[in-house]
């Protein structure tokens, strides 16, 4: 399990960026104009992954960060929790999902960058849950990988949903802020600013960071210790 | 307006609001290790960029360290591979790293307030949760992933959005056994492992007041477990007697203009808070963790919790977490029988926490069935403990001295548990399969306390074997 391939669910999302793997490291991207990176709905099947408090030590073990790149990290994703039988992401029922459904807290922990990465090159193009760790969150998004959250009886109903019928789209719609299955529609929730990114297909910040550096470097001549006091 | 030192030093830094309403914020220290930072400067090269403020980026090695045999190359590929890549990014950017055998080599949140570039008002960033740490001094300081530490590298910069901030009002005194690893753990247990998240704590109180840096950094440290990512304590004159005299502290007159600026970024009296707990110190009792994350914690004379009677949704999380624990609800917590005793991580591995279980070790033995391990924070704390024979009284106990790494915390170099074994450990996370067994169990607690355990070989109040040697 956990074979990395792309879903034909993601290849349904809309805009999911595909040119390149955030983190990639065989040279310089394909160059990709912005409409590329925006992401504004996303649709495919679900994999509900139950339980709070979910941390990235469990999403990917320490011992396979001992590694210099993010590459076939997808292999060892919930490498321990999945030897449990009956583990979603050992269920082939699930294979080829992109929307991941979880519960509160999912990501707490370790800040560990290669929890979402290994997430996303697994195949996932967003998740759904009820809450997220704050440095989970940010590592998403900046991966292109929207967390939204739902309320509990949200979260609880898609779940119930795609272990009744593992092949149900779920439509995530960044825009009109819903998440959509079965003809019923939830209400999600996304902080303005990632959403702001998403839909812009603004999040890599480092371009927008690097935007106006004279104003950073005023900052820091204004810092009494950057100064030397 | 008055105000606190959150909104203070996120203005001092505030570059602009971006277009999604973020903020960007100046980071003024960026601390760098080996495992998140690799693919950040592989990123840098495949656009071409370079490192903004190399002056302001420091690096050292500390999650895959061997702790036991460091020559190189490592006997760890993999590790070794690590290692290099770090000191050839270090080279070619001119960012100093502080390697194994430099005498200033350690766990990045332990080294970076011993060299004095931990200081208050400051903003820092890490590619590593427990960088709320360096929050005891005063500053915000927050984990990023690896994407953020290729922006901070390239801008030294972040598009952050800014965060509420609840006081944590500590009132009292600590009895006796009780220490501010006791402090957080109960913090934790009463706000919950997601009740920080939108937060930054800040703690005060006559407690925190009285507390040394070694127990704020502490305290700061286990910020994240509550949900919080940052944690910071107001600098006073603690914090500047601390700084004093540390390598890249300000000196001289420079130094008396930095202590003026330092206590000016401290919250004022009036400032507001967007929430408030009041917690008192004399009711906190030797803490220990029983289930799977830091908020599963008890006194050490309390019993685990049976999920019967617990509401359902609670009831579940209590099930899985004494299922994974092998651990019958309604038993007691003490007597829990230990395999290893591990002293060390960036939590509980400075010297005074070193002092604390050799005041308990000393004279006494650990139990033949458990291995006992103690590993500095960093090879200054190490030099320090053995400048006081620190390392003769843990060897005379059976204990093994080891060099400075991050080691058992989270099992990225040799030091592992194995199979199901239950782990006394003065580390941070009691995660699943977090100190390197996929089935080890992690009992959280502080170091006398793991100390107390190694001897007993098994869980027990610490209390008595002090109120013991106090009447020898």
């Amino acid at each position: 399990m956990g074979d990395g391939q792309e879903s034909e669910g993601a290849e349904r999302g809309v805009g999911a960026p595909r040119a390149t793997e955030p983190g990639g490291v065989q040279g310089a991207p394909p160059i990709q104009t912005m409409s590329d990176r925006q992401i504004v709905r996303v649709a495919g099947r679900g994999l509900p992954l139950r339980g709070d408090n979910i941390d990235t030590d469990r999403i990917i073990p320490a011992r396979y960060l001992r590694a210099i790149t993010f590459e076939g990290l997808e292999a060892h994703l919930f490498e321990d929790d999945r030897q449990a039988p009956g583990h979603p992401f050992a269920n082939p029922a699930y294979r080829g999902a992109s929307v991941l459904l979880t519960n509160a807290n999912f990501g707490c922990g370790s800040s560990r960058e290669h929890a979402p990465q290994a997430i996303r090159r697994w195949g996932i193009r967003a998740v759904v849950g009820q809450s997220f760790s704050e440095i989970f969150f940010g590592n998403s998004v900046a991966l292109g990988l929207p967390c939204v959250t739902a309320s509990a009886e949200g979260v609880g109903a898609l779940m119930d949903l795609v272990e009744r019928d593992p092949a149900a789209e779920i439509m995530v719609d960044l825009d009109g802020l819903t998440v959509t299955a079965a003809g019923r529609a939830h209400p999600i929730a996304l902080a303005p600013g990632a959403r702001d990114a998403f839909l812009s297909g603004q999040w890599d910040a480092t371009g927008l960071l690097l935007d106006r550096y004279e104003e950073v470097e005023a900052v820091g001549r204004r810092l009494p210790y950057v100064r030397g006091f | 307006m008055p105000s606190t030192l959150f909104s203070k030093v996120w203005d001092a830094h505030a570059v602009r609001r971006l277009p999604n309403g973020q903020t960007q914020l100046f980071v003024g220290l960026h601390l760098v290790h080996e495992v998140t930072s690799p693919q950040a400067f592989d990123m840098l090269r495949a656009r071409g960029w370079t490192v903004r403020a190399p002056d302001r980026t420091f690096a050292t090695v500390d999650h895959i360290v061997p702790t036991a045999d460091q020559r190189r190359p490592f006997a760890d590929r993999m590790a070794e591979d690590m290692m290099s890549a770090l000191e050839r990014n270090c080279r070619e950017h001119g960012i100093p790293l502080f390697g194994p055998g430099s005498g200033h080599q350690g766990i990045v949140h332990v080294i970076g307030p011993e060299q004095g570039l931990t200081q208050p008002g400051m903003t820092i960033a890490c590619g590593d949760s427990h960088t709320s740490t360096h929050g005891a001094f005063g500053a915000i300081a927050f984990g990023i992933g690896t994407s953020q530490v290729r922006d901070v590298l390239a801008s030294q910069t972040l598009a952050l959005d800014p965060l509420k901030v609840r006081r944590i009002r500590v009132e009292g005194q600590l009895a006796p056994g009780v220490y501010a690893k006791d402090v957080i753990l109960d913090v934790i247990r009463r706000l919950g492992v997601k009740g920080g998240v939108g937060y930054a704590y800040e703690y005060g109180g006559s407690t925190l007041a009285a507390m040394s840096m070694d127990e704020r950094m502490t305290i700061c440290n286990m910020s994240i477990e509550g949900g919080a990512r940052v944690g910071y304590v107001n600098p006073d004159e603690t914090t500047f007697a601390y700084l004093e005299g540390r390598p890249y502290a300000p000196k001289g007159e420079a130094f008396a203009r930095a202590r003026a600026w330092w206590a000016s970024m401290a919250s004022d009296p009036a400032a507001r808070y967007d929430d408030e707990v009041v917690i008192d110190a004399g009711g906190i009792k030797p803490t220990v963790t029983w289930g799977i994350n830091p908020g599963q914690a008890l006194a050490v004379d309390e019993r685990v919790p049976a999920p019967e009677g617990l509401h359902e949704a609670e009831r579940e999380s209590v099930r899985e977490a004494l299922d994974f624990m092998g651990f019958r609800g309604g038993a007691p917590i003490a007597g829990t029988r230990i395999d290893v005793a591990f002293i060390g991580s960036c939590t509980n591995a400075r010297l005074s926490d070193l002092r604390e279980a050799a005041r308990i070790v000393r004279g006494a033995r650990v139990r033949p069935h458990v291995k006992a391990l103690v590993v500095p924070g960093s090879e200054s704390v190490g030099r320090a403990a053995e400048a006081e024979g620190l390392d003769q009284v843990f060897r005379e106990a059976g204990f093994e001295w080891r060099a400075a790494g991050c080691s058992m915390c989270l099992a990225m170099n040799p030091d592992r548990l194995e199979g199901r074994q239950i782990c006394a450990s003065s580390s941070n996370r009691n995660f699943k399969g977090r100190q390197g067994s996929p089935t080890g169990r992690t009992l959280l607690m502080s170091p006398a306390m793991v100390a107390a355990a190694a001897i007993a070989g098994e869980v027990t109040d610490v209390r008595p074997i002090l109120r013991a040697k106090g009447e020898q």
